[in-house]
C-alpha cells in the first residue's frame, strides 16, 4: 500500500521544479536587502543613530513587506504551474567537484506565504515595539536585532537550496540570542539564550548531517536537484535524510526532546516573544518538513516519526501550560503545544502539509495577538507576569482584553475564529489516517484541544476577571494606540484569518502544486469537530469552576503531583541535567585533568625519546654513508644546545 | 613584471626592515626618557611600514596570479649547493598564495596591535618583565615573517627544511623573553617538540635526496621531480612518518598538542596569533604539499589512523577547551579542535574536504587571530587572563563586546561568516568517504557553541563586576589592527569565491598526485541541478571545478 502511495505522489509532487525568475522576482533579494541594511545600520551607527533608529527598523520591516505584497500579486497573475520561480543572486560557493552553491532564492507558493507572515506580523510587531521599548535606552540596539531577524528569516523560507536555508536556520538562531540575551546585564537573560542556541545546535547537527547525506546521495543541495533524485535512492537512506531533517526541525520548533528553551526564552523582551518564540521562527520547522514534502512523501516511517513527535509535543506543552503562573510561560508552552499540532498534519503527508501551514499562519496571527496582549499587561503592571497577581483588568484595559479575547476564541477553536478552521482538520485529517496509529494521534490531538481550552480559559480569567490581586504601586490603564493599533490589526486576523484561508479550499488549492492535493474532506461541522467543541467547552467550564467561580489565592498551592511535575516543565530540564549536563562536566574535567597531567609526563617521555631516537637515527645514516648527513644533524643539535643555553 | 623576483622581494622586505631597526639607536644611546619613548616608537612605525610594504607586494602579486596557469608561479630556481642538488627554488601554487597573503595580512594587524607588549605593561598582575628590549622584539617579528613567507614559497624540500627549522627561533625568543606565567617552561617545550619533529623530517629530507640519486641520476631536493620518484611501499611509509610526524607536531595533531596551550598561554597574544595563527598552518601546509604528493600510497595507508586522530582531536580539544579558565589557553584548545578538521580535510581526499582545509587554514588564521587579539586588549586593561576576573564587560566596552563576539561567532562556524564555508567543507568532504568520522566531527559543532557562548556568557554579559567597570572601550590603534580582520571574517563568509578559485586548481593537482578522486554519488542527479535550478543550467558546464 505504501509503495503505490509513493508511486502516485512521487511524480506529482516532483511536477513543479521552478522557472527563471521574472518581474517583481527579478529583484527578488530586495526582500533581504532591506532588512539586512537597517540591520546593518543600526549595529554599526552606534549612538548616533539612537534618535530615529527605530523608525528605520519599522521602514526597512514595512519595505519588505511591500514587496512581498508586489511578489504576491505577480504570482496570483501566473498560470498555477508557473508560480515557481528561481533567482540566481551570486555564487556563493563555487563548485568544487559537484559541490556547488548559489545564494539562489526561489519564490514559490509556500515560501510567499512565509515571506507575507514573516514581513507582515514582523511589521506590526515592529511597529508595537516603538511604544514597548521607548523607555529603554538600547532600543536602537533592539531593532538592529530585529532587522537582522527579518533578514534571516526571509533568507530561510526563500532559499533553493539546503545550505543557504541552513545559513537563515542559523541566522535566526543568532538573532534569537541576541534577543533573549537582549537584558543581558541581568543575570538570567544570558543562560536562557545560550541555553537556546545550543539546543538549537543540536538539532542543526541533524539538518546539516542531512544535507551531507544529501550531497554524496545525490551530489546536490538544492531542492530541484534532490526531489529530483530523491526517489532513486534506498529506502533507509531517504528515512534517514527525513529523521535528520526532523531533528533540526525539532530544535528549531521546541518538540521533544529539544523542547527545553523555548520557556526560558521567554526572558527576552515581549515582541520578541511574539514575534519569533511564538510567530515565525519556532514555525521554522514545520516549514522545514513541509518543504522537504518529496522527501517525506517517500519515508512512511519518517512521516510516522514527525507524527508522533507532534502529537506527544502537543500534550506535553499543553499540560506544562496548564500549570505555569507566568502568563508568557503559560503562552510558550502553548505554542510548543500548537507547533505540535503543525508538525501531527505535516506528519500526515500530502493529507496535512497545507492543514499544517493553514493553522501555522492562523497561529501566527493568534498568538502574536496573545503575546502582544500579553506585553501591554506586563508593561503596565510593573514587569509582572505572575498571573497570580494580576485580576481584574478587563475594566482597565478594554481594547487589551477584547484583543486578547479573540485570540483566545480563535486557540481554543470557537467557530468563526481561527483555531476553529485550522485545527479541527488536523485532528480530523489524523483520526482519517486510519489504522491504530490514526486513533492513537486522533485521540491525542482531540484530548489537547480540551486542554488547550482548560488553560486558555485559566489565563483569560486569572489576568482579566474576578478580584484585583496586584499591589498600590500598578497603575493599569490602556496602552498607548502605537500598541493596541497592531493589537487590533492581529485581533482582526485572529478573527478572519482561519475561515479566509480554509473556505472555498484557498490556500490548499494554491499550495497544491507544491504539496500535492489532500483528498476532500467532509465539511466542517464533522463528528469529530463537534466531538472537539464538547471538549473545549468542557475544558472551559472546569477552568471556570476552579479560576472563574472561586478567587484566585496569591500563592501558588502545592497542588497534585501531575502540577507539580508541570511546573517543573515534567522535567525536562532535569532530565537533560543529568543525563547530559552533569556527565558532560564530568568528562570535560576528567579530560582538562587528564590533559595537565599529561603534559609533564609527555615533556618526559620526549625528552627520553630524543636521547634515545637521535642515536637509532645515526645508525639509519651510517647505512647511507653520508657524512654530510651526520654533519648537519650534528649541526642541528648544535643549535639546540646553544638555544637552550642562551638565557631566556 | 612576469619575471619579476615577486617572492623574493616580499620575503626580502621584511629582512630589510629588522636590519633598519637594527640600526636605529638602542637602550644604551644617550638622552632621557623622552628621547627613549621617541626610538620605541620609530622602531614601532619602521616594523608597521615595512609590513605593510609586504603585503603590498604580496597583494600585487595575488592579482596576477593566474587561475588555470602552470601549477606554479612567479617561480625562481637558483643552484645553492650544486654538490648536493640543493636549489633556491620558490614559486607558489594556489595554496601557498592564500597562505603567504593570510601571512601579510596578519603580520601589520599583530604588529599594530602589540604595540605596548614588548614593554610588559599589560601583562597580567605578577608576571616577570621582558627580559629583551623593544628594538629585538620587533625585528624577531620581522625575522619570522621573512622565514615564514620562504616556508610557504619553497618548491625546494631542503629550502623549505631551512625555513622549517629556522622559523623556531625567533618565536622561541618572542615567548621565552617577552611571554607571561611560565614562560621559559613554555618555550622550552615549544622548541624540543618542535625539533623533534625536525629532526624526523631531516631524516626523511635526506633519505629523499638519497633516493633521488638512484639509478645513477643527479640527485635533487627540487619537489616537483620528487613527485615523480618511484619508492617501495616500505620506504615510502618510513618517509611519510618523518615527514608527517614532523607536521603533526607543527599543527598541533591530538595527541601531539600539548605543547601548543601552555605557548599560546605563555606568549603575548600578537605572538599567539603568530603561533597559532601561522605555524600552526606550516604543519598543515607541509601534509597537503608533501605528505600526499611525494608519498601517495602510504599516505592512503596511513589514512585511517589519521582520521580518527584528527576525529578525536576535534572532540577532544573542543571538550577540554569548555573547561578552561583562562582566556588564552580556551583559545589555543579551540585551535587544537580546528586543526583536527583541517587534518580531516585534508586526508579526506576529496576535492570538498582538501579544499575546505585549505580554506579554513585561511579563515582559522584571521578568525583565531581576531579572537587571540580580542582577549589581549581585555587583559592588558583587566591585568588578568582569568575568565573568573571578568563579568559584564558588555556593558562598559560595547564594541570591544561586538568584535569579540562575531570573532568568537567564527569560532563556532555560523554560517555568514568565514569559518562556516570552510567547515561545511570539510565536513561534507569528509562525510562522502567516511560517513561515521563526519558524523563524529559534525558533533562537535554542538560543544564548539558550548565553549565559545559560555566564555562570552561569563565574561562580557551579567552584572557589571566593579573590577571592570571603569575598563575603556577599544582605542582607535586596537579598532585599526582588529577591525581589518573582522572584515574580512564576513566578507569572505558571503563571498569565498575569489580564494576558492585560487585553490581549487591547487587541489586538483594534489588530488592527482595522490591517486584520489571524489566518490561518485549513487543516485547523481541531472547535471543541470549540479549548481542549482534551471536559471543557471548554462553556467554549469562552465564551472571549471567539475571534478568528477
Amino acid at each position: 500500500m505504501t509503495g503505490s502511495l509513493a508511486a502516485t505522489l512521487a511524480p506529482q509532487a516532483t511536477a513543479l521544479t521552478t522557472l527563471p525568475a521574472t518581474g517583481a522576482a527579478h529583484a527578488a533579494w530586495l526582500l533581504l536587502a532591506f532588512p539586512g541594511f537597517g540591520a546593518l545600520v543600526l549595529l554599526l551607527g552606534g549612538k548616533r543613530t539612537n534618535k530615529w533608529g527605530h523608525w528605520l527598523g519599522v521602514a526597512m520591516s514595512l519595505a519588505a513587506f511591500g514587496y512581498g505584497v508586489a511578489l504576491f500579486v505577480q504570482l496570483l497573475g501566473l498560470p498555477a504551474s508557473k508560480r515557481g520561480l528561481d533567482l540566481r543572486v551570486f555564487t556563493w560557493i563555487p563548485a568544487i567537484g559537484r559541490f556547488a552553491v548559489p545564494l539562489g532564492i526561489r519564490i514559490d507558493q509556500l515560501s510567499i506565504c512565509f515571506v507575507l507572515l514573516i514581513t507582515g506580523v514582523g511589521s506590526l510587531i515592529h511597529i508595537y515595539a516603538v511604544g514597548y521599548m521607548a523607555a529603554d535606552p538600547d532600543r536602537r540596539r533592539f531593532f538592529g536585532y530585529l532587522n537582522l531577524f527579518i533578514a534571516s528569516m526571509l533568507l530561510l523560507v526563500i532559499a533553493d537550496n539546503y545550505l543557504a536555508l541552513y545559513a537563515g536556520w542559523e541566522g535566526v538562531g543568532l538573532a534569537s540570542y541576541l534577543l533573549i540575551g537582549f537584558w543581558f546585564y541581568n543575570p538570567a537573560p544570558p543562560v536562557a539564550a545560550k541555553k537556546a542556541f545550543i539546543a538549537n545546535r543540536v538539532g542543526d547537527v541533524g539538518l546539516s548531517l542531512a544535507i551531507m547525506l544529501m550531497f554524496a546521495q545525490f551530489g546536490s543541495v538544492s531542492f530541484d536537484g534532490v526531489f529530483s533524485q530523491v526517489h532513486s535512492a534506498r529506502p533507509g537512506t531517504i528515512t534517514a535524510i527525513g529523521l535528520l531533517l526532523l531533528l533540526g526541525a525539532c530544535g528549531k520548533s521546541a518538540q521533544l526532546p529539544l523542547q527545553s528553551w523555548l520557556l526560558d526564552a521567554m526572558e527576552g523582551p515581549t515582541p520578541v516573544s511574539a514575534l519569533i518564540h511564538a510567530a515565525t521562527m519556532v514555525t521554522a520547522g514545520v516549514y522545514l518538513i513541509v518543504r522537504s514534502a518529496p522527501i517525506f512523501n517517500l519515508s512512511p516511517d519518517a512521516r510516522l516519526v514527525v507524527a508522533i513527535v507532534g502529537a506527544a509535543t502537543l500534550l506535553f506543552g499543553a499540560v506544562i501550560g496548564c500549570a505555569k503562573d507566568d502568563i508568557k510561560k503559560a503562552l510558550a508552552g502553548s505554542t510548543m503545544s500548537q507547533i505540535g499540532y503543525m508538525m501531527l498534519a505535516a506528519g500526515l503527508g500530502p493529507v496535512g502539509y497545507a492543514l499544517a501551514i493553514a493553522h501555522l499562519l492562523a497561529h501566527g496571527f493568534f498568538k502574536a495577538g496573545l503575546f502582544l496582549g500579553a506585553g501591554a499587561v506586563k508593561h503596565e503592571m510593573n514587569d509582572e507576569v505572575d498571573m497570580r497577581r494580576f485580576g481584574g483588568l478587563a475594566s482597565a484595559m478594554k481594547i487589551t482584553f477584547v484583543t486578547f479575547g479573540f485570540g483566545y476564541l480563535a486557540i481554543i477553536g470557537i467557530p468563526p475564529f481561527s483555531g476553529f478552521f485550522t485545527k479541527d482538520p488536523i485532528i480530523d485529517a489524523a483520526f482519517a489516517k486510519g489504522g491504530t496509529s490514526g486513533a492513537i494521534l486522533g485521540t491525542a490531538a482531540l484530548i489537547g484541544a480540551g486542554i488547550t481550552a482548560f488553560y486558555m480559559t485559566r489565563v483569560m480569567l486569572m489576568t482579566f476577571t474576578g478580584k484585583r490581586r496586584w499591589d498600590d504601586h500598578a497603575h493599569p490603564h490602556e496602552a498607548p494606540p502605537i500598541m493596541t493599533s497592531p493589537m487590533v490589526i492581529l485581533a482582526i486576523g485572529s478573527l478572519g484569518a482561519g475561515a479566509f484561508l480554509m473556505l472555498a479550499n484557498r490556500l490548499i488549492d494554491f499550495l497544491a502544486p507544491v504539496v500535492g492535493t489532500p483528498p476532500l474532506s467532509h465539511g466542517f461541522f464533522s463528528l469529530i469537530s463537534i466531538a472537539s467543541l464538547v471538549l473545549v467547552i468542557a475544558g472551559a467550564a472546569v477552568a471556570w469552576l476552579i479560576y472563574g467561580r472561586r478567587d484566585v489565592p496569591v500563592t501558588a498551592p502545592r497542588g497534585s503531583l501531575v502540577t507539580g511535575a508541570a511546573r517543573k516543565d515534567l522535567y525536562g530540564d532535569a532530565l537533560n541535567e543529568s543525563l547530559l549536563m552533569r556527565p558532560g562536566s564530568w568528562m570535560t574535567r576528567l579530560s582538562v585533568y587528564f590533559d595537565n597531567q599529561g603534559i609533564d609526563g609527555l615533556v618526559r617521555s620526549v625528552a627520553a625519546a630524543m636521547g634515545g631516537s637521535s642515536g637509532r637515527i645515526r645508525k639509519v645514516q651510517t647505512g647511507f654513508v653520508r657524512s654530510y648527513a651526520l654533519s648537519m644533524l650534528i649541526g642541528a643539535v648544535l643549535v639546540i644546545g646553544a638555544l637552550l643555553l642562551v638565557k631566556l | 613584471m612576469s619575471n619579476f623576483p615577486w617572492l623574493t622581494v616580499a620575503g626580502v622586505v621584511p629582512l630589510v626592515g629588522a636590519i633598519a631597526i637594527g640600526l636605529t639607536p638602542g637602550q644604551s644611546a644617550p638622552g632621557g626618557p623622552a628621547d627613549r619613548r621617541a626610538r620605541d616608537l620609530l622602531v614601532k612605525r619602521i616594523a608597521l611600514v615595512f609590513s605593510v610594504i609586504t603585503l603590498a607586494i604580496t597583494v600585487a602579486m595575488a592579482v596576477q596570479f593566474k587561475i588555470g596557469g602552470p601549477r606554479f608561479q612567479f617561480t625562481q630556481t637558483y643552484q645553492w649547493i650544486p654538490q648536493f642538488g640543493v636549489h633556491y627554488a620558490v614559486g607558489v601554487d594556489g595554496i601557498a598564495l592564500v597562505l603567504i597573503l593570510m601571512t601579510t595580512v596578519l603580520m601589520p594587524v599583530v604588529v599594530l596591535a602589540s604595540w605596548n607588549d614588548a614593554e610588559g605593561a599589560g601583562n597580567p598582575v605578577g608576571s616577570a618583565p621582558p627580559r629583551r628590549s623593544i628594538k629585538t622584539y620587533f625585528i624577531l617579528m620581522l625575522v619570522l615573517e621573512t622565514m615564514m613567507i620562504g616556508v610557504f614559497a619553497a618548491t625546494d624540500v631542503f629550502l623549505f627544511y631551512v625555513f622549517f627549522e629556522a622559523m623556531l627561533i625567533p618565536m622561541y625568543f618572542m615567548i621565552g623573553s617577552y611571554g607571561v606565567g611560565q614562560r621559559q617552561y613554555a618555550a622550552v617545550k615549544f622548541l624540543l617538540y618542535s625539533l623533534l619533529g625536525g629532526l624526523l623530517m631531516l631524516v626523511a629530507v635526506i633519505a629523499l635526496y638519497v633516493y633521488s640519486t638512484s639509478g645513477g641520476r643527479p640527485g635533487t631536493f627540487l619537489f616537483l621531480p620528487l613527485t615523480h620518484l618511484v619508492l617501495s611501499a616500505t620506504v615510502q611509509k618510513w618517509l611519510f612518518l618523518g615527514f608527517f610526524v614532523a607536521f603533526a607536531i607543527k599543527a598541533p595533531l591530538w595527541p601531539f598538542h600539548t605543547w601548543l596551550p601552555d605557548a599560546a598561554t605563555a606568549a603575548q597574544p600578537g605572538a599567539a596569533v603568530v603561533l597559532v595563527g601561522v605555524l600552526d598552518k606550516v604543519g598543515t601546509f607541509g601534509m597537503i604539499r608533501y605528505c600526499l604528493d611525494l608519498f601517495p600510497s602510504a599516505a592512503h595507508y596511513f589514512t585511517p589512523l589519521i582520521i580518527a586522530l584528527s576525529v578525536i582531536g576535534v572532540l577532544y580539544g573542543a571538550i577540554v577547551a569548555i573547561g578552561q579558565a583562562d582566556l588564552k589557553r580556551l583559545v589555543a584548545y579551540t585551535s587544537v579542535s580546528h586543526m583536527g578538521l583541517i587534518t580531516l580535510g585534508i586526508f579526506a581526499m576529496t576535492s570538498q574536504g582538501q579544499v575546505g582545509a585549505t580554506l579554513y587554514m585561511v579563515n582559522h588564521g584571521f578568525a583565531t587571530g581576531a579572537l587571540f587579539l580580542i582577549a589581549g586588549f581585555m587583559i592588558s586593561r583587566r591585568r588578568s587572563a582569568q575568565i573568573a576576573d571578568y563579568g559584564g564587560v558588555q556593558k562598559v566596552a560595547p564594541v570591544l563586546a561586538g568584535l569579540f563576539l562575531i570573532a568568537g561567532l567564527a569560532g563556532l562556524a555560523l554560517p555568514g561568516l568565514s569559518t562556516f564555508v570552510s567547515e561545511f567543507l570539510v565536513l561534507v568532504g569528509t562525510f562522502t568517504r567516511y560517513e561515521a568520522a563526519a558524523i563524529l566531527a559534525t558533533a562537535g559543532i554542538i560543544l564548539a557553541a558550548i565553549y565559545i557562548l559560555w566564555m562570552y556568557q561569563r565574561t562580557m554579559t551579567g552584572p557589571v563586576k566593579p573590577e571592570v567597570a571603569s575598563m575603556p572601550d577599544l582605542k582607535a590603534r586596537e579598532l585599526w589592527a582588529v577591525g581589518p580582520l573582522i572584515a574580512l571574517i564576513i566578507v569572505l563568509g558571503v563571498y569565498p569565491k575569489p580564494i576558492i578559485d585560487v585553490i581549487n586548481p591547487a587541489v586538483r593537482a594534489t588530488l592527482v598526485d595522490a591517486h584520489s578522486a571524489n566518490p561518485v554519488p549513487p543516485h547523481p542527479v541531472n547535471n543541470r541541478f549540479v549548481v542549482t535550478g534551471l536559471s543557471s543550467a548554462t553556467s554549469s558546464s562552465t564551472q571549471n571545478g567539475s571534478n568528477p
